[in-house]
């Protein structure tokens, strides 16, 4: 249970030393208990102290990784419910459902097709993270040559092995050994094997229960045999449930600090219906999952559930930027018009989304300014005459364009005559303050 | 170590506002909980999809978004009626894009004419919508509030620039309004506390905190929706408790995304689900955010998230 900073106070030296950076413990004490400050910080806590401390001062939700190396992923570590409270830490992971009653050239191709679903978008690398082995045909041996086609691979992908036979999970997992693979799951009727085979592979113990309570039961046991990382499944299946679950979990960690519940939540939510199945899933990115078992990886629908995990996962405290540089709306040509923006990503959505809405061709050159919009920007003295021109005379673009002239947002008309005297033989125009009004703006130019 | 799981309960509670007349009449609001949280509270209405039709055939939609409709794009009464007979929608959308100046430029009597056809010819609630051209939309949506009088429509957008007219009409013939503000909680509270000012009920408000698409600054209406539900139920706010709206398929509709083509941009995989996929995926986030009335184009994402409302609740 999460202590008071009162609780905590009592636990440390009360020797005001200052060398943990507070004034005094109890402002420390404070911080600890507001998760604002480390323990480490303090170097005269006594061991007993420490242990107590250690519990109360972990994360509310304990971090765990998937997978080694440089395709490892990270899970957990969360600290809200809602994400414009502060950003939501570790990206949920999604993983490919691969059934042991598939064909090794079937299972092959499924990993493949996680290879190739890497893409960027906005200068961020995505893909399908791990695959998720199903001991479908509840024989081991077909789990055991199963894995080791996922093994065999020369794609170090992490995995997930499923199944609730600690044989099967035990012939599997040793293929994957220092690789830290998930075993999914330990359930009430098999536990002290299931641990037993987590604990000696040091695989993530997947805990495979039907409902909470049955989560904090099984949770409390592991732990008291020495495992310490787990995911979690409450075997939730459909939206509502799924939802009601994932929120009651997330509370019971940040709100109350309760350790049994303090583990990333794994969701499966495979569905036939491939839409129906990126909807679910939608609801896991949104709603607290860490983990997404899904059955299809179209890339169509890869797309917009990475896109979705993006949004979701921004820290609402930085804006998102997009990269400095002349971007090509339509299909422009060297007399297409040239406007000049900033890169705060919504403002460079809005423009490039009016201007391709005017059906006019043009050229975008998009300013770095810290993600700033135009009169944030101005005003920060980011978006400035001298700035601007000299952002367009090394963009390049005079090379690809045959006029000269550049179409300044509205709302920094005033900067029309210092950009002009600092950009010799351009003409600035002033264009719309809102960039709906650009299409209009571009017809009347035609006219 | 016993476990219970922590519920919340709030002090406030989302209006309950009824749209429409008779037997297509709808209810949304009601719930004293976020969204879909049963587990916590009271969610008596579901939240409700209505589907987008136009007055005029609209020049703007994707081949993927207006290939089900090419029978009946131009007309709106048998749009309406397909709608509502075939793909059996809860309520509609009548967006008069028409009257835009940059697009046709119909006159305010001719969208008058085109709301009252529609209203005659289906019974589910209609939402009346303008060009979102603040000046024209002044004109225009004060003659379609007087000829849908009385059919207890949702009008709208009242925005800071012409909200004194249109609130005055919605109004004068009993009709719920929309208050569009730009993706900022303060403005949204602001605006509403405008309308109330005139006297228009706020209890008959719909808030629209401004859409936006998946990958195009979604998490900022998504966050904005959040903090107003929570700021209705948590902080008890009083100028925040009316239903939210979602309009969805406008913003999703015209990003690349939505319209090119797996030729082009091989990566993106297949454009006919990619499009539909955009436009599910966008709502069903903005209905876990706290929307309850969203307004959509196709009928297949349409389809979709009204079966994820029926899993959630």
């Amino acid at each position: 249970m999460a202590l008071t900073g009162v609780e905590i106070f009592k636990l440390l030296p009360k020797t005001n030393c200052k060398k943990c950076g507070f004034p005094t413990c109890l402002a420390f004490a404070m911080k600890l208990a507001q998760r604002q400050a480390s323990l480490d910080l303090c170097p005269d806590v006594s061991d007993e102290a420490r242990q107590k401390l250690g519990e109360a001062s972990a994360p509310p939700v304990r971090p765990v990784v998937l997978g080694a190396g440089e395709r490892a992923v990270k899970m957990g570590e969360e600290t809200v419910l809602f994400r414009h409270d502060k950003r939501f830490v570790n990206p949920c992971i999604f993983a490919l459902e691969i059934k042991d009653t598939l064909t090794e050239a079937e299972i092959k191709s499924k990993i493949e097709e996680v290879i190739d679903s890497e893409i960027d978008r906005v200068g961020q690398n995505l893909r399908i993270d791990a695959v998720a082995l199903i001991n479908d045909s509840a024989d081991a041996n077909r789990f055991e040559s199963a894995a080791s086609v996922i093994a065999s691979s020369t794609y170090p992908i992490p995995v997930i092995l499923c199944t609730t036979n600690p044989q099967a999970a035990e012939s599997a997992v040793k293929m994957f050994a220092d690789k830290k693979p998930i075993i999914h799951g330990m359930n009430s009727d098999n536990l002290e094997a299931m641990a037993a085979v987590a604990k000696t592979w040091k695989a993530t113990l997947g805990i495979s229960a039907t409902g909470l309570e049955e989560i904090v039961h099984l949770t409390e046991k592991a732990r008291s045999i020495g495992i310490e990382d787990m995911v979690i499944d409450s075997g939730a299946r459909r939206a509502k449930e799924i939802l009601e679950n994932n929120t009651f979990i997330r509370r019971a960690a940040i709100k109350k600090n309760f350790k049994p519940l303090g583990y990333p939540v794994i969701t499966f939510v495979q569905r036939d219906d491939s839409l129906e199945e990126a909807l679910l899933a939608s609801i896991g990115i949104a709603k607290y999952s860490s983990i997404i078992v899904l059955r299809s990886i179209e890339k169509w629908k890869n797309l917009a559930l990475f896109t979705l995990r993006q949004n979701i996962y921004t820290d609402p405290q930085v804006p998102m930027q997009v990269e400095q540089k002349i971007y090509k709306i339509g299909e422009p040509t060297p007399v297409s018009p040239l406007f000049v923006t900033t890169n705060f990503s919504l403002t460079f959505f809005i423009v490039s989304g009016e201007i391709e809405n005017s059906k006019v061709p043009g050229h975008l050159a998009v300013m770095d300014c810290e993600g700033l919009s135009v009169l944030t920007a101005w005003a920060a003295g980011k978006f400035t005459a001298s700035k601007i021109a000299q952002f367009i005379k090394e963009s390049g673009i005079e090379n690809q364009i045959q006029h000269r002239e550049l179409i300044i947002p509205g709302y920094v008309s005033i900067l029309s005559g210092s950009i002009e005297d600092k950009l010799e033989g351009w003409k600035i125009t002033v264009g719309p303050r809102e960039a709906n009004g650009i299409p209009a703006f571009l017809k009347s130019r035609a006219a | 170590m016993p476990f219970t799981p922590t519920k919340e309960t709030y002090s406030g509670k989302i209006y309950t506002v009824a749209v429409g007349k008779d037997s297509g009449m709808i209810t949304l609001g009601g719930e004293n909980v976020l969204p879909f949280h049963t587990f916590d509270g009271l969610l008596p209405n579901r939240p409700v999809v209505a589907y987008e039709i136009q007055d005029s055939p609209p020049d703007d939609w994707p081949d993927e978004v207006l290939s089900p409709y090419a029978d009946v794009v131009n007309s709106p009464v048998l749009w309406a009626k397909y709608c509502q007979d075939t793909l059996m929608a809860q309520a509609i959308a009548l967006r008069l894009a028409g009257t835009h100046p940059d697009r046709a430029n119909r006159s305010p009597e001719d969208a008058a004419q085109t709301v009252k056809d529609v209203l005659s010819s289906v019974d589910i609630p209609v939402i009346i919508l303008g060009s979102n051209h603040a000046e024209k939309d002044a004109s225009v949506l004060v003659a379609a509030a007087e000829a849908a009088k009385d059919r207890n429509c949702i009008i709208g957008k009242a925005q800071e620039a012409n909200y004194k007219t249109i609130a005055a009409a919605a109004m004068a013939n009993n009709h719920k309004l929309i208050a569009m503000s730009e993706l900022d909680i303060n403005l949204s509270k602001q605006l509403n506390i405008l309308i109330s000012q005139m006297g228009f009920e706020k209890e008959r408000i719909i808030i629209d905190p401004m859409c936006s698409a998946l990958g195009y600054g979604l998490e900022y209406t998504y966050s904005v929706m959040e903090r107003i539900r929570l700021a209705a139920l948590a902080q008890n706010d009083l100028t925040m408790q009316q239903p939210i709206l979602g309009d969805v398929g406008i913003y999703v509709w015209k990003v690349k995304e939505t319209q090119a083509s797996e030729t082009d941009v091989p990566q993106w995989g297949n454009l006919k689900e990619r499009s539909v996929a955009w436009e599910a995926v966008t709502a069903v986030s903005l209905l876990l955010a706290g929307a309850e009335l969203l307004i959509m184009r196709h009928p297949k994402s349409s389809d979709a998230v009204r079966k994820v409302i029926e899993e959630l609740t």
